[in-house]
């Protein structure tokens, strides 16, 4: 699993301001499992920025396509043209959608210092034995994603539900954008249900967030 | 008109705009979403009378190609790898033939080992067929290369083959600014073919030449290849002048000039060589890039001018001549012939494996102190290789 | 005053159409306006099978398509000898690509073609045994799958000929080949189950099947002339003996291609959608070994030594072909 401490880590010190142009790329990394719309999540993640006038680059690691295997997918945010191409390696938000893969990839592996957590678990970081991690902050979070799915969408499918999670989370998209990216790629129904999980996801985090909110 | 969009939907739009009258394909990794995008214009309509032809296998994806083309229909079809060596006997039919065909290679490692991820083997096995190949960049420039790959073809009546990398950028999601319609339609017009097989006008295209005349009909075909050079930076201009955006050419410098170190390569390596490029020249270090665009005709003059001035290149080679080393290495090596340069080439990337900053950041280090061997395979793992090599010893 | 039908047989020199019938009646070769697609000087051997059904089926193609005709040819015989650069020998729109690719070119132009809204324009696919049978068949099994509109031909003469009598997959069984040799304790060809590509044509559904050879050549327009009343895929398969690689007098070809279907090796018949719908009956019947005595490509059989046990094969193979065809209906079960 790695220990955070352990892990090698880049020491640049990375920081997103919203609404302003920076030089520096966000850079998402998802977990998931194949069948879980993980490169569906990056896509949509990169169509939100997009929207808002950002530049973004999606692409999967592209593994045998088997529904089940670990698969990751990768996100860039920037305000100019993102020419690297590498896997991320050094991820400023970690996205696990599944969180069996906790005990069989490392997920965490080159997080920055600074970066977010997000995990689709009902189980808080301490309750997944990943309290060290959660002593840092409001910058890891657990998030109910897949029961949010089922009580909107009628479907265990919690990628699109996380992002509106990691709206509320980093800030570094709006939840109007993750919102529209949906309704763009999505039939109506299907992204109703969608926005609807999302739109809760962004809640809870925001409560949470409030809820440990620091001075 | 921008979008975000996966690089194969992108290629896909960009195709239907060029208005094609036969598109057939066969499907392989990881070109099948281009094809998949062309089935869907094509049967909602949007292409009119544009024929989509399901092949068996991609030989017949060239036969039939071959078939529409010499019928005067603009066709494309797309494949990679696997597919590419399959349909080799009609590529040189089709270039022999002088067909403005057009086809994406999403270029892809050739198996064995079976490998479905990028490299430019499959391209490279095919430079000696007289097509014309130019190597797309980004997803932007993949689509803009289509658009202009139409019009080269139409001019010399030459096939062109358009790659890119597989999965690095089909399958990667960037904004794109799609070519619209009547920008396209100023750019690229109806078809006119240099000879058309019509029952009101009959020829026989595809006779048996003989030894008495077959080197010079090969010669022909050698010098309209070599007009290409300059043709190719002409629409490249005619390009920007429409799209307003550089986009195509021969080569592209990236920080080239007065160089001491240029650093060659082919496709979307280019962009993270030339996010270290800058790191590197914040440092200090007199360090660019070269991107070559058109690899056939191989633009010989305009590499020479653009290296003559540096101390040294270090060529990066997605493909490997196995025995030999690089492939684009030896181009260079005649591009640069009789000049006091340097030349290291490195073999990445086979098979897919990533590039990444901190290799080639590493690899740069070296270089500019010349200390790297003439051909180095970068991120070997030397352990795995030495423990096999004992292993088959241990065997035998 | 009661009327006794009279048959028209092809008697004598088998002198093309019969000037007895109206104009209207007569065979496409015997019309002045003829196409005359394949013209003198091209390079065939003397008495080529190929040549003369090449000749036949397409002037009769050309006038079933008001001339609207584009030709498809695979590499073989028929390519090379009538198209030695500079030269050609076709007075049609021609496109020769690759040996094994001849059917998928022949669906590209068919594409085209519709693209362009000109159907009116035929498209025919030509090729021998060989880039019909083994290398083109894979292409050959994809143009009739997608029901493109071609009519492809192929002219039979059971193996890699133009290359020096190779065996193909339509070598029949016993037959001396390059490959196959008169030597050993089975000398020609091995008794395989052969591959009967009309037989898979019918398979695939297609509109229309059917053979003929070149010694019947008014069947063979007429049959060429059907096709083309069709649209889709289309298949006719073309008997045409070679002297050179049968090692047969140049003089015998026409009679070798009768003896083939008089004996029941070589069925003649027509199917529609699978199912066939006439055959030619046999209209005096001879043993194999009447065919097979003509032909060098099986003196093995009769010298040094007579091989009765192979000979017998082969009629048992005829007498399979008479009867699931139907080809001696007078005598009914009767073999």
């Amino acid at each position: 699993m790695g220990d955070l401490c352990r892990s090698q880590v880049y020491r640049e010190l990375v920081s997103v301001s919203l609404g302003e142009e920076t030089t520096l790329v966000f850079q998402v990394r998802i977990h998931g499992r194949g069948g879980q719309g993980v490169v569906t999540a990056a896509e949509l993640l990169a169509q939100a920025a997009f929207d808002e006038g950002r530049h973004a680059q999606a692409f999967p690691s592209f593994g045998s396509e088997r529904t089940g295997a670990p698969v990751v997918a990768f996100c860039r945010i920037a305000d100019k043209e993102i020419r690297v191409r590498e896997p991320i390696m050094a991820p400023d938000a970690v996205i696990v959608q599944d969180e069996t893969l906790l005990r069989a990839v490392d997920v965490f592996a080159g997080l920055q210092s600074t970066g977010y957590v997000l995990i689709n678990s009902m189980r808080t970081f301490d309750e997944l034995g990943l309290g060290e991690y959660a002593a840092v902050g409001d910058r890891f979070i657990t998030v109910p994603a897949t029961q949010l799915a089922m009580q909107h969408l009628g479907r265990p499918v919690p990628n699109a539900v996380l992002l509106g999670a990691f709206a509320a989370l980093t800030k570094v998209v709006s939840l109007k954008s993750v919102n529209d990216a949906i309704r763009d790629r999505f039939s109506a129904k299907l992204a109703d249900g969608n926005c609807a999980a999302a739109t809760a996801a962004y809640e809870f985090v925001a409560q949470q967030l409030e809820g440990s909110a620091r001075v | 008109m921008f979008k975000q969009v996966e690089g194969s939907r992108a290629v896909a739009e960009a195709v239907a705009a060029c208005r094609p009258e036969v598109i057939c394909a066969y499907p392989i990794s990881p070109q099948t979403h281009i094809v998949e995008g062309l089935s869907r214009i094509v049967k909602e309509g949007k292409l009119g009378t544009c024929e989509f032809v399901n092949v068996e296998s991609e030989f017949a994806a060239m036969s039939v190609a071959i078939g529409a083309s010499a019928t005067g229909a603009r066709t494309y079809t797309a494949t990679a790898s696997q597919g590419l060596l399959y349909m080799v006997e009609a590529v040189y039919n089709a270039s022999g033939l002088g067909l403005p065909i057009v086809m994406t290679v999403a270029n892809r490692a050739i198996g064995a080992p079976i490998n479905i991820w990028n490299d430019h083997s499959d391209s490279m096995s095919q430079r000696d067929s007289g097509w014309i190949q130019i190597f797309a960049e980004t997803n932007q420039e993949a689509a803009d290369l289509h658009v202009q790959a139409f019009r080269i073809a139409e001019e010399l009546s030459l096939p062109v083959m358009v790659c890119m990398d597989g999965f690095i950028l089909t399958h990667a999601s960037e904004r794109v600014d799609i070519p619209e319609q009547e920008q396209v339609d100023s750019f690229l017009k109806p078809y006119v073919p240099r000879q058309v097989l019509d029952p009101a006008n009959p020829v026989s295209i595809g006779a048996m030449v003989g030894p008495e005349a077959f080197t010079e009909v090969r010669y022909m075909a050698h010098m309209k290849t070599l007009s290409a050079l300059e043709l190719i930076p002409q629409v490249a201009k005619d390009f920007e002048e429409i799209f307003h955006r550089d986009s195509g050419g021969l080569i592209r410098g990236y920080h080239c000039e007065g160089a001491e170190t240029v650093v060659i390569a082919l496709g979307s390596v280019l962009g993270t060589i030339k996010d270290v490029i800058d790191e590197q020249r914040e440092n200090g270090v007199s360090i660019g890039a070269l991107g070559i665009i058109s690899y056939r005709p191989f633009p010989f003059d305009a590499v020479r001018a653009a290296l003559k001035d540096a101390k040294r290149v270090v060529i990066i080679e997605k493909a490997l001549s196995v025995g030999i080393g690089g492939v684009v290495a030896q181009d260079i090596r005649h591009a640069l012939s009789g000049l006091e340069i340097h030349q290291y080439t490195v073999i990445a990337g086979l098979g897919g494996r990533p590039i990444t900053k901190a290799s080639l950041d590493d690899l740069f280090n070296k270089a500019v102190v010349d200390d790297i061997r003439g051909l180095t395979f970068l991120d070997l793992d030397q352990e795995l290789v030495d423990a096999e090599m004992k292993r088959e010893a241990g065997q035998s | 005053m009661s009327t006794t039908p009279v048959k028209f047989y092809q008697v004598g020199s088998f002198a093309v159409g019969n000037r007895l019938l109206p104009a209207a009646a007569g065979s496409v070769q015997s019309d002045m306006e003829r196409t005359n697609a394949l013209t003198s000087g091209h390079r065939a051997c003397q008495g080529c099978g190929e040549a003369l059904g090449a000749r036949y089926a397409m002037d009769a193609a050309m006038r079933a398509a008001n001339d609207q005709v584009i030709a498809v040819n695979a590499t073989g015989c028929l390519e090379v000898f009538s198209t030695p650069y500079p030269e050609s020998s076709w007075r049609i729109a021609w496109l020769h690509s690759l040996f094994g690719n001849a059917p998928a070119v022949a669906t590209g132009v068919a594409a085209a073609l519709r693209a362009k809204g000109r159907t009116e324009v035929r498209v025919i696919g030509q090729g021998g045994d060989g880039a019909t049978v083994d290398i083109g068949f894979g292409p050959l099994s994809g143009m009739f799958e997608r029901n493109d509109d071609v009519l492809y031909i192929c002219y039979d003469n059971e193996a890699y000929m133009n290359t020096g009598v190779q065996r193909s997959g339509a070598t029949p069984a016993a037959a001396r080949t390059a490959t196959t040799q008169a030597v050993g304790p089975e000398p020609g060809n091995v008794f395989g189950q052969g591959k009967n590509v009309p037989r898979i044509a019918m398979a695939h559904e297609i509109p229309y099947v059917a053979t003929a050879t070149v010694a019947d050549l008014r069947d063979l327009e007429a049959k060429v002339a059907r096709a083309m009343e069709f649209r889709g895929a289309r298949y006719l398969h073309v008997l045409v003996p070679c002297p050179l690689g049968w090692g047969s007098q140049s003089c015998d070809t026409v009679k070798i291609a009768r003896l083939a279907t008089q004996s029941g090796l070589f069925p003649v018949f027509e199917a529609e959608r699978g199912e066939v719908v006439s055959s030619t009956p046999i209209r005096q019947r001879v043993q194999v070994e009447e065919y097979l005595k003509l032909q060098g490509r099986y003196s093995h059989l009769f010298s040094p030594k007579r091989r009765d046990d192979v000979i017998d094969k082969l009629q048992a193979a005829a007498d399979r072909n008479i009867k699931r065809y139907n080809l001696l209906p007078e005598e009914e079960g009767d073999l």
